[in-house]
């Protein structure tokens, strides 16, 4: 039905499908599918006691499976490290800014073609999936080449050009899927109305891509906020990194620091983490079933 | 979207006088202007609605592209990005230097091995996962989804550091574990001495990463399947293993396609797990594509023979970025 819910990372969970399947003995699925969970979440889960605990425990020849006691020393010791909230201040800069240009470019381009039929949208098409399937560390040296000549490099801006322009091909495609949901008889209908194209658009089809545009943002947001090679490259200041840099510090010559490493670790995945469970349902709410039927 | 469709929804907007121009070169939504002047001014808004996105492509994406081409075959290094000397053409000769290094190969060859485990192992757990999902009690769904997401949403150097620690020769977690079996002794046992295990670990961690995407994604598509084929099958005296590879797998089957192919590019991909695995310097066993080439333009200093190197990556992958691609089409059409 829709090839932004297969595609988009957000729309793809359907915790609010309800299945229609007779009663079951699942007690054995049920067994495995926590089994599952207990090994896939295992390493979040060590991140998270490892934080929590005192440094004598970690660096210890007995680890044991939890914590004797809680402190939260680490994250302390974490946001002590120099330059933690200048490097907070450059990644929330420079995820906001890609964001925002990003899904605002990337929604007009959506728009022009799940909606308008014109010469070249297929060749648009093409390109679009093309540029995903280049790896992005081919690109990395002649964007390196040709942002020194611009003075680009060290400067937000040279990282916040290459994260929206990466994630624009995805998003434009994602986009384009939810709009293509969105019954055009709703637009025309406005249209008969007396509305404008544009009228209609913002007035009838942005409400209801609100969940698109909601995925979209988190798929560019993850994107920026996680990226570190195109970050490593071309900032080169300890104050303008981001937070995925920042943790490279704590890996030294003399070894790893891993209870401020899995604090520090927390503290970048966070925000992600809430962000993302926190507009899930949204982005699964059926708004354009409601739209049709009411 | 397509031309049919475009025809059907005519009735809707009304009868009102149009153009004559060819009736598909025009979608039937801005045929219900009312002038003439409307219409010129929506032939040309598709344009204009994609201008920025294209501006920015072609300047940060297509532009580089073709640069990396131009880079291959001069020689390019670090002093002459200060000096502003301009680097030499040399033909063809980065490449017959690439091509004529056995390490070059080895790499090759290892990056395939790699890719290959660590796609097979994402889609095959990806895959009963998803099948798992379906299979639970609500609550355990809800579960497993949320730590899915937990675990996709970890930034990459972040799920590093955390296997980095529980493989960690001294106070890895995995050693005391393995320690305690019986004649087993894993004391400061060094997972990245051999650079198979190592890889295995990082290949692990590779896996580990990606299930989330695949098994949310293809759990999606089984959400699709409609319940009444399945039963039907069964009727029909299906069994098990049958519905699914008659009935179920082919429905699904464009969704995992994709997911295969998307994983196979992501993972050709793979450095930053390296880096910071081998604490910023990895051996030379350790090298994939990916790896090679930034070791060569940013370490070795010759942006030349980097930008070789990744012409012949995206060369080697363009045979399943063709697939890739035509399965997307054929999913764009089908809507």
């Amino acid at each position: 039905m829709s090839t932004a819910v297969k595609s988009g990372p957000a729309a793809t969970d359907s915790a609010g499908v309800t299945y229609r399947t007779p009663k079951k003995n699942r007690s054995g699925w049920n067994v495995l599918g926590i089994v599952v969970t207990v090994l896939m979440g295992f390493p979040v889960y060590w991140m998270i006691i490892t934080a929590l605990r005192p440094s004598q425990e970690i660096l210890s020849y007995h680890q044991k499976l939890y914590p004797s006691s809680v402190t939260f020393s680490q994250f302390k010791r974490a946001m002590d490290m120099p330059n933690f909230w200048d490097n907070v201040k450059s990644s929330v800069i420079i995820s906001a800014f890609s964001v925002v240009i990003a899904i605002g470019i990337g929604l007009l381009a959506a728009y022009a073609i799940g909606r308008f039929k014109f010469w070249g949208r297929r060749g648009l098409i093409i390109a679009l999936l093309v540029i995903q399937l280049i790896p992005a560390t081919s690109m990395l040296i002649p964007i390196y080449i040709q942002l020194n000549k611009m003075g680009g490099l060290n400067e937000y801006w040279g990282v916040i050009v290459v994260y929206a322009a990466s994630t624009l091909p995805f998003a434009v495609w994602m986009l384009r899927g939810f709009i293509v949901n969105i019954p055009k008889e709703l637009e025309e209908s406005a249209m008969v109305d007396g509305c404008s194209q544009m009228t209609a658009f913002r007035r009838v089809v942005l409400p209801l891509l609100a969940p698109g545009l909601v995925a979209a943002s988190i798929y560019a947001l993850m994107t920026a906020w996680n990226e570190y090679l195109f970050a490593y490259v071309i900032l080169q200041d300890n104050d303008k990194y981001t937070l995925s840099i920042w943790l490279l510090k704590f890996t030294g010559q003399r070894g790893t620091d891993y209870g401020a490493l899995m604090a520090g670790s927390i503290l970048i995945a966070l925000p992600v983490v809430i962000f993302f469970l926190f507009v899930q349902r949204k982005v699964a709410s059926g708004l354009t079933a409601g739209a049709v039927k009411g | 979207m397509s031309a049919a469709d475009t025809h059907a929804t005519e009735p809707v907007t009304g009868g009102r006088p149009q153009l004559p121009s060819p009736l598909t070169t025009r979608p039937a939504a801005k045929r219900t202007g009312r002038a003439a002047g409307r219409s010129r001014q929506s032939r040309s808004l598709p344009y204009l609605l994609i201008a920025p996105a294209l501006v920015v492509m072609i300047g940060v994406l297509g532009y580089p592209l073709v640069d990396t081409i131009v880079l291959s075959f001069q020689d390019e290094r670090r002093n002459n990005l200060w000096n502003g000397v301009a680097a030499p053409w040399v033909g063809f000769d980065q490449y017959t230097s690439i091509l004529g290094d056995s390490e070059f190969w080895t790499v090759v060859v290892r990056t395939v091995v790699f890719v290959i485990v660590c796609v097979v192992g994402t889609m095959a757990a990806g895959l009963l996962i998803a099948l798992l999902m379906q299979r639970v009690s609500n609550w355990v769904r809800v579960t497993m989804s949320s730590v899915m997401i937990a675990v996709w949403a970890m930034p990459l150097l972040v799920a590093t550091s955390v296997f980095k620690f529980m493989f960690d020769s001294d106070y890895g977690l995995v050693n005391q574990l393995l320690t305690r079996l019986p004649g087993v002794d894993y004391t400061r046992h060094n997972w990245f001495l051999n650079p198979t295990t190592g890889m295995g670990i990082i290949a692990l961690l590779v896996i580990w990463g990606a299930i989330p995407f695949i098994a949310i994604s293809l759990h999606a598509a089984l959400t699709q399947v409609p319940k009444e084929l399945e039963e039907a099958a069964r009727i029909d005296g299906a069994k098990g293993f049958g519905i699914f590879r008659y009935v179920t797998f082919p429905i699904i089957k464009p969704v995992f396609i994709m997911t295969s192919t998307l994983s196979v590019i992501w993972d050709f991909g793979v450095l930053g797990q390296i880096l910071l695995m081998r604490n910023g310097q990895p051996e030379q066993d350790y090298q994939l594509l990916g790896l090679y080439s930034y070791t060569q333009a940013f370490t070795v200093n010759s942006f030349s023979r980097g930008a070789a190197i990744s012409v012949v990556t995206v060369l080697l992958l363009s045979g399943i970025a063709v697939y890739y691609l035509r399965q997307l089409l054929k999913i764009g059409e089908v809507e």
